[in-house]
């Protein structure tokens, strides 16, 4: 576990980039993990969609959806969710969100 | 002995796979199924995925079979029944039945949308040209979302630079 400076607040991470605790993020974080992550920047409107989603999904369930969830629910299709986070949805949506890494193999 | 804490340890030299290839040679539930998981779970892994399927794997991409793939109960020690009520009638359809419902409970796609799915995520689908001969197959049988029937070559090439999974 690490802790590193984003957007002016010392926020902890893990080993692979994930934050320890969701309260800590704040939307004005998000770009700068993007880019972090290789997830094309500027964010779009779908890419908050999906943002948001992901931390309703966690904080109701305790863990992040999957990709199938995520194309099943999030509004936003798998096609496209590969297009915004192509390096695998849910995992980089998850970290840019703020969330753990969702565990689950479909 | 050096005790090296988990914070000193450097993740950023871990290894990583890139790129994978998935052969799908079974025509039965239990055995094309995981070849899938492990292509879609690849795919969200952030991982290049190539699946080929050939000889019996050629029922989860075709039309009118990939909606009826079946639990093998004949000769699958792992299910627990012996060999001959295996070979019962109907018994296979009822087992199928039992295991799809399960998939259905947990949430996890159905075959037919499974692959469709994995396309989705830019996996790529190809079917084996040997296979598709010797089964008299048309591509037009075949769902919408197959790339291509190659040669074994073809795929060798395409497999070029990743790992290689057989199933």
């Amino acid at each position: 576990m690490t802790s590193k400076l984003l957007a002016g607040a010392e926020i902890e991470v893990n080993d692979e980039g994930f934050f320890v605790d969701a309260n800590q993020w704040t939307e004005d974080m998000a770009t700068e993990l993007a880019e972090e992550c290789g997830v094309p920047t500027p964010l779009t409107e779908q890419h908050w969609t999906v943002l948001h989603y992901m931390r309703q999904e966690y904080f109701e369930k305790g863990t992040g959806p999957t990709v199938r969830k995520l194309g099943k629910s999030s509004g936003v299709s798998i096609k496209e969710l590969y297009q915004l986070f192509p390096k695998g949805p849910a995992k980089l949506a998850a970290r840019v969100a703020g969330i753990p890494k969702p565990r689950g193999c479909i | 002995m050096t005790v090296t804490s988990p914070a000193e340890l450097d993740t950023s030299k871990k290894d990583t796979i890139e790129k994978v290839s998935i052969i799908i040679s079974k025509g039965s539930l239990e055995e094309s199924y995981p070849g899938l998981i492990m292509a879609n779970g690849a795919r969200a892994e952030g991982i290049e995925v190539n699946l080929f399927f050939t000889f019996f794997g050629l029922d989860a991409i075709h039309k009118d079979r990939h909606d009826h793939i079946k639990v093998a109960t004949v000769g699958n020690p792992g299910l627990h029944i012996p060999t001959w009520a295996g070979g019962l009638p109907g018994v296979s359809a009822l087992v199928t039945k039992k295991m799809e419902h399960q998939i259905e409970e947990l949430d996890f796609p159905g075959i037919a949308e499974f692959v469709e799915m994995i396309s989705d995520t830019g996996a790529g689908l190809y079917a084996c040209l040997a296979s598709v001969d010797l089964f008299g197959i048309k591509q037009e049988e075949l769902i919408e979302q197959v790339d291509n029937i190659i040669t074994v070559g073809e795929f060798y090439e395409m497999a070029g630079g990743g790992q290689i999974i057989f199933t």
